[in-house]
């Protein structure tokens, strides 16, 4: 129990007469990395987006961190803050300067002081390397510069999670690297990671574990070596025959 | 048609000289033709029946500039002008019909305002000339402004409007700590020292009823309150409409539909005359605070739907980051959403508040008699009878001048706030 910090149950969603996720079981150490791939319209960002109730599941039990998730919203609200998440769309607060979408929350949610807070904000904005985007808006950066900001919002928050969707999926080419060297920086410093991915790059060099799920169910779980080296699903083998 | 026109061959580059003086020639032999039959009464196309003569002026000159529409003259003004106003033949005839307009109309209209119009003196007899008599306009301006409030109480009222515009001008002026308390100021504090200075009753003003308010000060009175209220009722009904609970969802849906279904009139008349008798007979609500209430809630019903646009404009991705960071559902609304979803509405939201402006007149079917209300007024005196022309120009006027004013302002503050690029 102790070292599993999260942990998924039978879970099950629909969307209408769509079922997204089917009976999936997924458990989650601390510190451990993992990426999720799989075709599209396959559950995967259903799947993360469960994992902090930006949607809900209709069967099964989702724990994160010891707190079951329920219709109580302040159970909810205790989760999201301590599970980041970043989209492929950025999804940055376009009203707001850089540094103040990254000191919001921790003023607003976390309750710590303005100045307390943007200090917290240039530092995790140095990690990414636009401390220099500071006082700009987002849509004065460029889509990587924009990623970057996204999740040095996210780990202002202080997360023990990162959730990452598809994050480098709307971004130009030249730009893929930048946002994924971030990445590996996290994942070096210890963050435990869930990424929805298709940089197969980025998971050989980071990833502890990838799961491959189709059809609303995880089809695959092994280690990153055995994974690539010798997929034991047909599908699995299929997959990764045509993007490798 | 055009080809049948071209007695000269199509206009081209090799008989320049030839095209463009016949082009000429033939559209100021128009404007000229249009100037006599406008001011001096001759007409050069005398001959032809009325109802040709009339347009002659249109014919010759859009002749004219189908000889000179010559492309890449070499020549920079012809150039410019056929791009700007004569690239085709609709383009020509819409140019010519706007020039025809204008000339008809405006000098005329300039001489009943100003050049033949009377400005100096008090009585209706000094007004001699042809144009508007201003004299009226001058005689009643104090009623006008406040209606049939006491004379002698005037400066009450002056004194709350330039306190007003003096604290609104002092927030332009200072920082942002300041101007915080300067606003709360004005939408908390300001509104009770304004009615008690304009109503009086105590501090030993002489009490004046509601009724003896008006002109244009009632104007403003009506409308600031009717704003002030009007923009947060409108806010928490867009959210509700899109509340997750039934109750509030459907109660707003219920409360928006009905208030934009009846017409403004009926509802100021429910106001005055329906609402006092589901009241009890100890509660008494002044005529004026009924008009007030039922214009707000009329208001906020159309201010409700113009936010609901700018509520649904918004990416799902902004709800999705302000929920994954931990934010409940008024820290999202307040942080996030609301400033968004304001930020694009601003001109809706304008609309909406000039609407409430141009809708106030009609309280003078309850009696209430504001700007237009005293107009109204003033020109059924028997002295005074036949300027009601001047009395609704003049009227026309100063809601012009507000209105385009606040306009303005919504698009500066467009500029402010755009912080996308």
């Amino acid at each position: 129990m102790s070292d599993k910090i999260i942990q998924m149950e039978n879970v099950s969603k629909w969307f209408g007469d769509f079922q997204a996720l089917k009976d999936v079981n997924l458990e989650v150490s601390l510190k451990e990395k993992i990426v999720v791939c799989g075709p599209s319209g396959s559950g995967k960002s259903t799947l993360i987006r469960c994992i902090n109730r930006l949607e809900e599941h209709q069967k099964g039990k989702i724990v994160v961190d010891g707190i079951e998730l329920s219709e109580n919203t302040k159970n909810i609200e205790q989760i999201r803050a301590e599970v980041g998440m970043v989209f492929q769309q950025f999804n940055l607060f376009p009203h707001l300067s850089i540094l103040d979408n990254c000191t919001l929350a921790p003023i607003w949610v976390k309750k710590i002081p303005k100045l307390k807070a943007e200090e917290l904000a240039l530092k995790q904005l140095e990690s990414v390397k636009i401390t220099d985007q500071a006082k700009k808006f987002p849509g004065q950066l460029s889509g990587g510069q924009q990623q970057r900001a996204a999740l040095a919002r996210a780990l202002c928050m202080e997360p023990k999670i990162m959730l990452f969707d598809e994050p480098t999926s709307a971004l130009d080419p030249e730009m893929i690297k930048e946002v994924l060297d971030a990445m590996v920086d996290l994942a070096k410093a210890g963050m435990t990671m869930i990424v929805v991915t298709h940089e197969m790059g980025f998971a050989k060099e980071v990833a502890d574990e990838i799961i491959f799920m189709d059809e609303g169910m995880i089809v695959e779980r092994a280690n990153t070596e055995d994974f690539f080296a010798n997929p034991k699903n047909e599908r699995t083998k299929l997959f990764l025959s045509q993007i490798l | 048609m055009i080809e049948n026109l071209n007695f000269l061959g199509k206009p081209s580059k090799d008989k320049l000289n030839l095209f463009v003086s016949m082009g000429i020639f033939l559209f100021l032999l128009g404007i000229i033709d249009l100037i006599l039959n406008s001011f001096f009464e001759t007409n050069i196309t005398s001959i032809l029946p009325r109802w040709l003569n009339y347009f002659t002026p249109l014919l010759f000159s859009f002749i004219g500039l189908h000889y000179i529409r010559i492309e890449l003259s070499g020549i920079k003004i012809l150039d410019q002008l056929n791009k700007n106003i004569n690239s085709n033949w609709f383009n020509a005839i819409l140019s010519l019909l706007v020039i025809f307009v204008l000339i008809k109309t405006i000098p005329g209209l300039l001489n009943w305002l100003f050049f033949d119009a009377n400005f100096i003196g008090n009585t209706k007899e000094e007004c001699t000339g042809d144009g508007a008599c201003w004299l009226f306009i001058r005689f009643w301006i104090t009623r006008f402004m406040y209606g049939l409030y006491p004379d002698a109480e005037i400066w009450r009222i002056n004194v709350a409007f330039l306190m007003l515009i003096g604290t609104v001008i002092t927030a332009f002026f200072v920082g942002p700590k300041i101007k915080k308390y300067i606003i709360i100021f004005l939408l908390f504090i300001f509104p009770f020292i304004a009615i008690n200075l304009i109503s009086g009753g105590n501090f030993g003003l002489v009490w004046v009823e509601t009724g003896a308010w008006g002109g244009l000060s009632l104007t403003f009175i009506v409308s600031i309150f009717a704003m002030l209220f009007c923009f947060p009722i409108g806010m928490f009904l867009a959210l509700g409409r899109r509340s997750s609970y039934p109750v509030v969802k459907y109660a707003s849906i219920g409360f928006i539909e009905f208030w934009r279904g009846v017409p403004l009139i009926t509802v100021l008349f429910m106001a005055s005359v329906m609402f006092p008798m589901f009241l009890p007979d100890e509660v008494f609500m002044d005529k004026l605070v009924r008009v007030i209430i039922a214009i707000t809630l009329f208001e906020a019903a159309y201010m409700a739907e113009v936010i609901r646009g700018g509520l649904q404009a918004l990416p799902k991705g902004q709800y999705d980051a302000s929920k994954s960071l931990g934010m409940g559902y008024w820290r999202m609304h307040l942080l996030i959403i609301l400033p968004q979803a304001l930020k694009i509405t601003i001109p809706g939201l304008a609309n909406t508040f000039i609407a409430l402006f141009k809708d106030t007149p009609l309280i003078l079917v309850v009696g209430l008699l504001e700007l237009i209300g005293m107009i109204d007024m003033a020109k059924a005196n028997p002295y005074w009878l036949g300027f009601a022309i001047e009395g609704y120009v003049f009227a026309g006027a100063v809601y012009w001048v507000f209105c385009f004013s606040m306009s303005r302002y919504s698009l500066s503050l467009e500029k402010k706030y755009k912080t996308d690029r």
